[in-house]
């Protein structure tokens, strides 16, 4: 039957990054299949009691696995989908050729194809994050070390970019709160602080004078440490792309895009909130807490609109933002009481 | 020496042939006729509708400072035939303009007036191309025989004159749309391009009034 992918390679958890193309089936959804054999073996009652129970045995490939469709490029990252309310939007996913050559990533350029073009001479391994300031026990830790401080897991977010447009991304990886908490964050550790690589060699973009490198941005503690602010390793169950901010970034998938930040080297817990990039490059424009919210303006764009990357093309109407982008009910509790008009 | 002349007498002889402005338009024509047809073919990107309103705006830079490279041309190369062809230059440069933010009123904001209307009052980089555009319109709307001889030659080139602000004004909004992610490199080049043109007539005239006065 044409649901059931037969494959030759048995899957465990810890069979490491790197597997064959078509490998990307989590443990439990395997076994589910595997029941589904044996119920067809055994006749249809057998597979009524087995797969259909499970509500999958039906549904395309992709799906019945839980989890989307590789694209075949890069390494597989395997995982298994999200459990965390709120971390799989039901929203039609943005196509991966787009998602990889419309960036923003001014590490490798200012257009938006400019870091597909020339993010090639990033080097995500080997790679080392620091976690240090206001914590107890000061990490450093190399990317193999990093994959397995949690369980990878497949999130689909809607990610919102403060220039008006949004697209739908498949990510892997893991809830930030399982870094942090590893390196004990002491009583006075308030916000943290993400600093991005900044090395000429490896990124012709910090050359210019664009922005003042590295690229740093802010999180209060309370929102690094909520369950949806994901450190992620890939997308499209595939390790992350050089362009995308590779080998680990952050997405914070209520925030405008610019908040994620890419390719991060140091994690830093403080006690007063840091400076930004872009808030430092225009105060006026841009606000520490970037949350999307589709009734506080941009001075140079409407954020009441959005144009969703990947969907019905030229003639397309824009979309209605969404408060949160959507996470209110996930998030909106961070922010109670807060004017969001003075804390854009 | 004479090689250098006889080459501009060559150039010059065919900017002069019957067929040369009707190039002229033609090549005028063609990034836009080329981003109609990868729009159509659904080859302009992730974001086709932002790189379209993008691609059309800096079309339109580019043909305003090409009609102000006319006159230092004609007069730095020996070329007076130029001339002839500055207004498919203008004109295309106005066309470009008005696709530009007809494409904005339409795919970005769905004709939506209300809408229009106060994102061009409360954004200063969408107000100043608004500007830049209804100056342009009297100058495209003159941009015919009939009308020089109806408006008279002295007045029109008085007229005219207000190209100088088009550009200004088109280089701020390029500024002030760019400035919000601070990516100037490509405003810093047609900035010290346009202070070459406008700096040269300033010296040729000897100030910035003798170059806004018609003779």
């Amino acid at each position: 039957m044409a649901f059931i992918r037969t494959s030759r390679h048995t899957l465990h958890p810890d069979s490491g990054l790197i597997l064959p193309e078509h490998e990307v089936t989590p443990r439990a959804v395997y076994e589910d299949r595997r029941n589904l054999l044996k119920g067809l073996a055994t006749g249809a009652a057998g597979l009524a009691a087995t797969g259909l129970g499970h509500g999958l045995a039906f549904a395309q490939p992709s799906q019945q696995a839980g989890l989307v469709q590789r694209p075949g490029k890069l390494a597989a990252l395997p995982a298994t989908r999200s459990t965390v309310p709120g971390a799989y939007v039901m929203d039609k996913l943005t196509p991966y050729g787009d998602v990889t050559t419309y960036n923003n990533f001014y590490e490798f350029g200012t257009d938006k194809s400019d870091p597909a073009e020339n993010a090639h001479t990033l080097k995500p391994r080997p790679w080392t994050l620091v976690i240090d300031g206001e914590v107890g026990k000061p990490q450093k830790l190399g990317l193999d070390d990093l994959l397995k401080v949690a369980p990878m897991e497949e999130r689909i977010y809607r990610m919102r970019c403060v220039e008006g447009w949004s697209m739908v991304i498949p990510w892997v990886g893991c809830s930030l709160s399982a870094l942090i908490k590893r390196a004990e964050p002491t009583g006075k550790a308030k916000y943290v602080e993400f600093v991005s690589l900044a090395d000429p060699k490896q990124m012709p973009g910090v050359r210019s004078s664009v922005l003042d490198w590295p690229y740093v941005e802010g999180l209060r503690l309370d929102e690094a440490m909520h369950p949806l602010t994901l450190m992620a390793f890939g997308l499209y169950g595939e390790v992350l792309p050089n362009q995308n901010g590779a080998p680990l970034r952050l997405v914070v998938p209520w925030k405008y895009g610019f908040k994620s930040a890419k390719s991060i080297v140091r994690i830093r817990l403080l006690e007063k909130p840091n400076t930004p990039s872009w808030v430092k490059a225009g105060p006026q424009e841009y606000g520490y807490f970037s949350n999307v919210n589709p009734k506080v303006d941009h001075p140079r764009w409407s954020q009441a609109t959005e144009r969703r990357i990947g969907e019905g093309g030229f003639f397309a109407p824009k979309k209605p933002t969404l408060m949160f982008n959507g996470y209110e009910a996930q998030v909106g509790q961070l922010y109670a009481g807060m004017d969001l008009r003075k804390f854009f | 020496m004479s090689t250098a002349s006889d080459l501009a007498n060559t150039l010059n002889s065919w900017l002069m042939k019957p067929w040369a402005k009707p190039l002229s338009w033609l090549v005028c024509s063609v990034p836009l006729l080329v981003l109609v047809a990868a729009a159509a073919a659904d080859r302009l990107g992730a974001n086709p509708v932002d790189h379209f309103i993008k691609e059309t705006g800096e079309w339109s830079l580019r043909f305003l400072w090409l009609t102000l490279v006319i006159t230092p041309l004609r007069d730095l190369a020996g070329l007076p035939g130029l001339l002839k062809h500055r207004r498919a230059l203008g004109v295309t440069a106005f066309t470009y303009a008005l696709v530009h933010a007809l494409t904005y009123a339409w795919l970005d904001q769905g004709w939506v007036i209300d809408d229009i209307v106060a994102d061009v009052l409360k954004r200063n980089f969408i107000l100043v191309g608004f500007i830049a555009l209804v100056v342009m319109l009297p100058l495209a709307l003159t941009s015919f025989n009939a009308a020089i001889r109806a408006i008279g030659g002295r007045r029109w080139q008085a007229l005219h004159k207000l190209v100088y602000a088009v550009a200004l004004l088109g280089l701020l909004h390029f500024y002030l749309k760019k400035a919000a992610k601070n990516d100037l490199a490509e405003v810093g080049v047609y900035a010290a391009i346009l202070a070459a043109l406008l700096g040269w007539r300033v010296m040729r005239k000897g100030g910035v009034l003798a170059m806004l006065r018609v003779r």
